[in-house]
């Protein structure tokens, strides 16, 4: 709570172009763009939650729900599609059941596609924090979310 | 003691390099300039690319590994971290500079091969396999029997304008970009040209943007300062969301001081005070780059009030964009800005007379703005030499696919793509062979083996139809089937479709549930749903002509565009997919049908066990059987049987 209201404080009460950075700022501290957050900052810029609600959903990079322990960046940029990437997507979507956007029950995955991450010669590349896996192949997926489910019970 | 040091230098390099008025400096300030531009380097210097693409193939560790062997060499040495050369095949590149020597360039120097390649740069004593070739100049001692770097094919064929830092300095470091002649040709501007004497000597130079329509940029300029207001902005759009294209990104990451020289120049001309930098979501280096960037130029007070006691003041700001392709069209990028759904809006009024906030607004490309520091140092004649009578200047291209060397690419206007597909990237990979060449994205078209003589210049591929589109190039071999890759893209502006007209939205969702039609097997289908389907297919062309004449925006007016292009040059490979049911390339799942080979099979069990519809039958030890109507044409039985027993047709 305390934290929405730092963010809000950098900018000016009821100026609406500042509405998409103040929910991109929130979103990189929360990680999501929770119902709570919403409310307070309509009434910061006098502005109706579903207004809001309506902005946040036309543009793709805005979370409603929290995302995963760990977070999975597929690269669906045109080359690693000619590289096969669509059978690498399909296998992560049949392995963690869930569809990019959303947050696997236990909490611990979910995953977004990007396009063009720039690293086109290795794709398909998968981004996990600040590691790259590139090559990736959908015999490889098995393998790599139980990896990285370990790392998730770190966390 | 540091921060001293760096305080002593930058009072030196505002001081006696940028206050200084005429153009030639010093022999000691050049002395000095020379020093940190590492002219004659007295250590081993090691250069590490550190682009995007540097840093998913693993460059930082690769650094991090080096940094460690010389600690523990103890061999005194720098390490600088560069800019992509641009070859991202060679990443992680490595190019180390002994003293006095020219400078080795080495491929694919992975953490665990750092080692072996240091003990052998500095014991004479090389690894073939990954050293690539030397670069150097007059002054320095040649490696015998190492090819030089201009000699290789991917470099060979390039004409390097932009891109000419690009390898040499750490886009990190103001300083190095200073002593490289850096942000004096703003402060020349500001000092001995008019706001109307600046958009002449760009309109001279016959500059065009690079993001596509080619509109000349000196013009561009000029309409933007003769509207009449008391305030004027410039927008960098550095929204670059083309699936398949890194051209922007990479100049941001790579040479950042050069653009917001640009835009300082850019925002002079036409009057603004303000400039703001739209810049791509999702990746967090090139972000960090340019807010680094901006935080030294600031320091420096090359941006901010009063520059250089020269009365001009200009503040940049970075805006980053919320995730819609949509957003990289003119008025519904203006819109996200003012924090609106960025929906395109019917144009005229142009941005240039009623832009972000109903000011005067020009909106230029990365690659433009990179452009104009260069032409105000060297002058407009110097880039009128380049390129062909219509288009000047260079091109960059982000060459990607299934080349054999693909990257980053700057090539002269009036190059043909034939020079591009086999000479720079030196033919296709794994001996296949070429099909086409995408260029433009989700909105551009294919180029074949029939038209790749074609130049890069504005009216000769508009003449053709074919639009410069965002520099995104895509090469495509035989494993590439055009039906799925038509699908591919028009998924993509399916869902980027802002939904504000009807022919967009609908269409682009119409279209596209037709081609998934295409390429789906026809499991348990009705005579009914047949003919739907049929219908369907025989409206693919109408829906895309009527697309393209009535959308609001570029976006939708071009969605069609791969499509009817590869309609027109692969016509044979859609009818196959319709009629005979078959996808040549054997991409498409629905089409594939396979079969149990009963001389090889061994009864294992192994495919019937992992197939996921259990659409495989049989009895221990005999051979087994694909039931097709059950099949879903994955192909997992292929890749697990061990006796090659299943084959596909």
């Amino acid at each position: 709570m305390k934290k929405i209201e730092d963010i809000l404080g950098h900018y000016r009460a009821g100026s609406h172009e500042s509405l998409i950075p103040i929910l991109q700022d929130i979103q990189a501290e929360e990680g999501y763009l929770s119902e709570n957050a919403i409310v307070q900052i309509g009434r910061f810029l006098e502005m109706s939650t579903t207004k809001i609600y309506g902005l946040a959903t036309f543009y793709d990079r805005f979370r409603f729900i929290p995302s995963g322990k760990v977070h999975l960046r597929i690269c669906d940029g045109t080359t690693c599609f000619i590289n096969g990437s669509e059978a690498v997507i399909n296998a992560i979507r049949e392995n963690l059941g869930i569809e990019p956007g959303q947050t696997t029950r236990d909490g611990k995955f979910s995953y977004e596609l990007t396009t063009c991450m720039g690293g086109c010669n290795e794709g398909p590349v998968i981004n996990v924090g600040d590691n790259y896996h590139n090559h990736v192949k959908p015999e490889d997926i098995p393998e790599l979310i139980t990896k990285l489910k370990v790392l998730a019970d770190l966390k | 003691m540091k921060g001293e040091k760096s305080n002593e230098l930058m009072t030196f390099l505002v001081e006696e390099v940028l206050r200084h008025g005429s153009d030639t400096l010093p022999a000691a300030t050049e002395k000095r300039l020379s020093e940190i531009r590492r002219e004659k380097p007295s250590v081993p210097v090691i250069y590490v690319s550190s682009g995007s693409a540097a840093v998913i193939a693993g460059s930082e560790k690769s650094a991090a590994a080096a940094d460690l062997y010389l600690k523990e060499m103890g061999i005194n040495g720098l390490i600088v971290m560069t800019g992509g050369h641009g070859p991202a095949v060679f990443e992680p590149l490595f190019s180390v500079q002994l003293p006095g020597k020219n400078r080795l360039v080495f491929r694919n120097i992975t953490e665990d091969k750092v080692e072996v390649t240091l003990n052998g740069v500095f014991h004479n004593d090389m690894p073939d396999e990954d050293l690539v070739a030397q670069s150097g100049s007059t002054g320095f001692e040649a490696w015998y029997g190492i090819p030089f770097i201009e000699d290789i094919p991917f470099f060979k064929f390039q004409k390097r304008v932009v891109l000419e830092n690009f390898g040499f300095y750490d886009p990190e470091s103001i300083e190095e970009y200073i002593a490289r002649g850096g942000y004096r040709s703003f402060l020349k501007t500001i000092r001995n040209y008019t706001h109307e004497e600046v958009c002449d000597i760009v309109e001279r130079s016959g500059l065009r943007g690079r993001s596509g329509g080619g509109f000349t940029t000196g013009l561009k300029w000029k309409y933007a300062l003769n509207s009449a207001s008391d305030n004027r902005y410039l927008i960098c759009n550095a929204k670059e969301s083309d699936p398949g294209s890194y051209c922007d990104r990479s100049v941001l990451e790579g040479d950042p001081h050069r653009l917001i020289e640009g835009i300082c120049i850019a925002s002079y001309a036409i009057g603004a005070s303000n400039a703001v930098i739209f810049l791509k979501t999702g990746s967090p280096h090139p972000f960090a780059r340019l807010k680094n960037a901006l935080d030294a130029a600031r320091e420096y007070g090359v941006i901010g009030h009063n520059i250089l006691s020269s009365g001009f003041n200009l503040d940049i700001i970075i805006r980053e964009e919320a995730g819609a392709y949509v957003c990289g069209e003119e008025t519904a990028l203006i819109g996200s800005l003012e924090g609106k759904r960025g929906m395109p809006e019917l144009k005229p009024p142009y941005p240039t007379s009623d832009g972000l906030y109903g000011k005067p607004t020009v909106i230029n490309n990365v690659e433009t703005l990179m452009n104009v520091p260069l032409i105000m140092a060297r002058g407009p004649e110097w880039f009128r030499t380049m390129g062909t009578s219509n288009s000047k200047g260079t091109k960059l291209f982000s060459l990607g696919g299934r080349g054999r060397y693909t990257g980053l690419i700057e090539v002269e206007m009036g190059t043909t793509f034939r020079t591009i597909v086999e000479g720079i990237s030196d033919g296709i990979r794994d001996g296949r062979a070429f099909k086409a060449l995408q260029i433009g994205g989700p909105s551009g078209t294919f180029i074949t083996n029939k038209n790749l003589d074609l130049t890069v210049d504005f009216e000769a591929l508009r003449e053709q139809g074919i639009a410069m589109g965002s520099g995104g190039l895509i090469i495509i071999d035989e494993t590439t089937c055009m039906v799925d890759f038509v699908r591919f893209y028009m998924d993509f502006i399916h869902k980027e479709s802002c939904g504000k007209c009807i022919p967009c939205r609908e269409g682009t969702g119409r279209m596209l549930e037709i081609l998934e039609n295409i390429i789906r097997k026809p499991h348990n289908e009705d005579s009914n749903a047949t003919l739907e389907r049929f219908k369907g297919v025989m409206q693919l062309e109408i829906i895309a002509s009527v697309m393209k004449d009535t959308s609001l925006c570029g976006l939708g007016q071009t969605a069609p565009n791969p499509f009817i292009s590869a309609l027109d040059n692969f016509r044979e490979e859609f009818e196959e997919h319709i009629f005979d049911r078959r996808c040549r390339a054997n991409v498409c799942r629905g089409l594939r049908t396979f079969s149990i080979d009963v001389d090889k099979c061994t009864g294992c069990t192994v495919c019937a066990s992992k197939c996921p519809v259990n659409a495989i039958y049989g009895t221990r030890l005999q051979p087994f059987f694909i039931v097709d109507d059950k099949c879903i044409g994955c192909g997992i039985c292929k890749d697990v049987c061990k006796f090659s027993a299943v084959t596909v047709r």
